[in-house]
């Protein structure tokens, strides 16, 4: 059991800074998901907190120890990789055992630890095997026993599913959150998969070419994400963006030639004629009859894709130059090259400020 | 439907292996049944008349007190030679792996002596070890010990194995290198997570993961210290002092082309020939199906 914390956490490779000063703080059990795009320094991030990468700049504590300089042995972490790294020439019962021997426990106990391992896995009967007589699933298992066994007070994955199929990678990530739930274990996890990260999070970190865009739980970061790079990359399909500008008395914004969307609220953040870039997620979207008095979208729409309980529509409006893509419960009757109307509420509306990305406004803070 | 194919009888084919086969049957095929029927003659020194005797030459080398000494000074000879090159080149491998900054000189120049014909290789070492001369000799004289690879046969065989080794290391080296960077990164992290040192990493994770190519060089580097070092030895001592560093292969040549006797180099020629194939097939199996992951 430990607390993590970063101060400041910089990273350079030579005259090139990947991690531009990351602060977070990982509570005492907690699961903390680190997510981004490939590139972004997370797994650097997480390589630093192991000790396998050299920190730059700020510092790194578990619990109340400085560990910039501690080597990674003594930091009393697992970490379970994408690869599993586990060892080809070794069986599963030696490869969990190889830390505990090292470590000079006695032979029961690790006796006793490994066995109590490969039951909470369902690998007991597995132990004589090498890893290349193993499945994915079950490699990743063994490796994830590695980590166990040490009952280290921190565990680190490193985007340890994604060498999976996605049927298994669902199943996997069930169990890593369940089991690290009856370890209790605080835990930092890399991935670069947001279904992932939504799910499995206590509290998400986004990340974005070396810097940590945001912090929160899963659900604070889908409803207000603080910048467009948040939106955007949490949601599947991505957040709809649009070029707009603040009308002259701040009580709407207008997008297209003459499309204004009436704001439920007139906050400090934002000002008169200020271009801003309007976000919208598809699933806010929804079909309806053109009619004066409520404010749609003609939607030309160039294909639809079925997904049985949803429906994607992507498509065309007129006087805007982007794609939108709107998500319809159901399967509703739409052809391709029809012209649909889509409505959304006021209050699901995002704005962001153009150029600095940064979020001004979401509708439901009015609410 | 489609339509059957045959091939009409053509000559093309043998004539596309007829290359293949005839170097094979001239360059190995005809010498090696030479030296089986050579090996069952006894010859005389003018090649005017031969005796068949069926096995008697070996059964005469078996009885002779030098071959036998050969045998023990090759099997001294290859293992010292074997070790040497391999745990050198491991040494370098390992150290090479990890240079950032300019690795690519660095291989490069470890690579060079492996370009060094036998003979030169063999001259140069006994430049440096010449016993008037030479630097080394020259150092080893300042320290108390008194070189001449001439005269002593304890140092004659060092000398050798010096040589010899030093024009493998190169060999071992690559393969070893190329080895230690097929093991995954992340391995060794493992390991150092799991609190095991350098050391330790190496014994437990890295040395065993590189056994297939351990135990690969190790037939190869036998068959080199076997076979491949005839141009050192004759450039370096001529199987001198006193027949101290007549290895196998040295032997053949003495015995046959100085000796002239004939029947008895074809015999150990055979006998080499029997532990190169041996070898051979015991890598094979050994390497496929045992040292595996």
């Amino acid at each position: 059991m430990a607390e993590l914390r970063l101060d400041n956490v910089i990273k350079e490779f030579g005259e090139v800074r990947v991690i531009h000063g990351v602060d977070l703080k990982v509570q005492d059990g907690e699961f903390v998901v680190v997510v981004g795009p490939s590139g972004c320094g997370k797994s650097t991030l997480l390589r630093m907190v192991a000790g396998l990468e050299e920190v730059s700049g700020g510092e790194i504590h578990i619990d109340e120890r400085m560990v910039n300089r501690v080597e990674p042995k003594d930091r009393d972490i697992a970490i379970v990789f994408q690869n599993y790294a586990l060892y080809p020439h070794m069986s599963v019962r030696q490869n969990m055992a190889y830390g505990l021997k090292i470590r000079k426990f006695p032979k029961q106990e690790i006796e006793q630890r490994v066995n109590d391992a490969a039951d909470l896995l369902q690998l007991g009967e597995y132990l004589d095997r090498r890893p290349n007589q193993l499945s994915g699933g079950q490699r990743q298992r063994v490796a994830m026993g590695r980590a166990i066994v040490r009952e280290p007070s921190i565990f680190l994955f490193d985007e340890p599913l994604s060498n999976l199929d996605a049927k298994l990678r669902v199943q996997m990530r069930v169990e890593i959150r369940q089991l690290q739930r009856r370890l209790g274990t605080t835990s930092l996890y890399v991935t670069h998969d947001q279904v992932e990260a939504m799910t499995m999070a206590d509290r998400l970190v986004v990340m974005n070419a070396g810097v940590a865009e945001q912090i929160g739980t899963p659900l604070e970061i889908y409803e207000r994400p603080a910048s467009i790079f948040v939106a955007g990359f949490i949601g599947s399909p991505s957040m709809n963006f649009v070029e707009g500008r603040i009308a002259a008395d701040r009580q709407s914004v207008v997008i297209g030639q003459d499309f204004s969307i009436p704001l439920p609220q007139v906050t400090d953040a934002i000002q008169a004629d200020q271009p801003v870039t309007v976000g919208l997620r598809p699933e806010d979207l929804h079909l309806t009859q053109e009619s004066p008095d409520e404010a749609s979208l003609p939607l030309t729409v160039d294909l639809v894709e079925v997904l049985g309980a949803d429906t994607l529509l992507h498509g065309q409006v007129p006087h805007l130059d982007t794609l939108i893509i709107a998500r319809l419960s159901g399967v509703p009757q739409v052809k391709n090259g029809e012209v649909v109307h889509l409505a959304f509420r006021p209050r699901r509306l995002h704005l962001f400020d153009r150029d600095s990305g940064k979020s001004l406004y979401y509708g439901q803070n009015a609410a | 439907m489609l339509k059957r194919v045959h091939f009409r009888r053509s000559y093309l084919p043998y004539l596309l292996v007829l290359p293949q086969i005839a170097v094979t049957l001239v360059f190995f095929i005809w010498p090696a049944a030479q030296a089986l029927y050579q090996s069952l003659l006894i010859e005389d020194a003018f090649g005017l008349s031969y005796e068949f005797v069926w096995f008697e030459n070996f059964i005469a080398l078996f009885r002779d007190g030098n071959y036998l000494h050969s045998f023990r000074i090759t099997i001294v000879f290859s293992a010292a030679v074997t070790f040497s090159a391999m745990a050198l080149g491991l040494c370098f491998a390992t150290m090479a792996d990890r240079v950032i900054r300019g690795s690519s000189v660095y291989k490069t120049l470890l690579v060079w002596p492996y370009a060094v014909a036998p003979a030169l290789a063999g001259a140069l070492w006994a430049f440096m070890f010449d016993p008037t001369l030479g630097i080394i000799s020259g150092f080893l004289k300042t320290v108390g010990y008194d070189w001449d690879h001439r005269l002593d046969g304890t140092d004659a065989m060092m000398l050798i194995i010096v040589a010899a080794t030093w024009k493998q290391i190169s060999y071992n080296f690559l393969f070893f290198l190329a080895g230690l960077q097929a093991i995954p990164k992340s391995l060794t992290e493992a390991a150092a997570i799991d609190g095991a040192g350098p050391f330790k990493r190496f014994w437990t994770i890295i040395f065993p993961l590189l056994s297939p190519t351990t135990f690969f060089l190790m037939v190869v580097n036998v068959v080199y210290a076997f076979f491949e070092t005839f141009g050192i030895v004759h450039a370096v001592t001529a199987g001198g002092p006193s027949r101290a560093t007549s290895i196998l292969v040295y032997k053949v040549y003495r015995d046959g082309f100085v000796g002239l006797d004939l029947g008895g180099s074809a015999a150990q020629s055979v006998i080499l020939m029997a532990i190169v194939i041996s070898l051979t097939v015991f890598q094979f199996r050994y390497i496929e199906k045992k040292v595996q992951y």
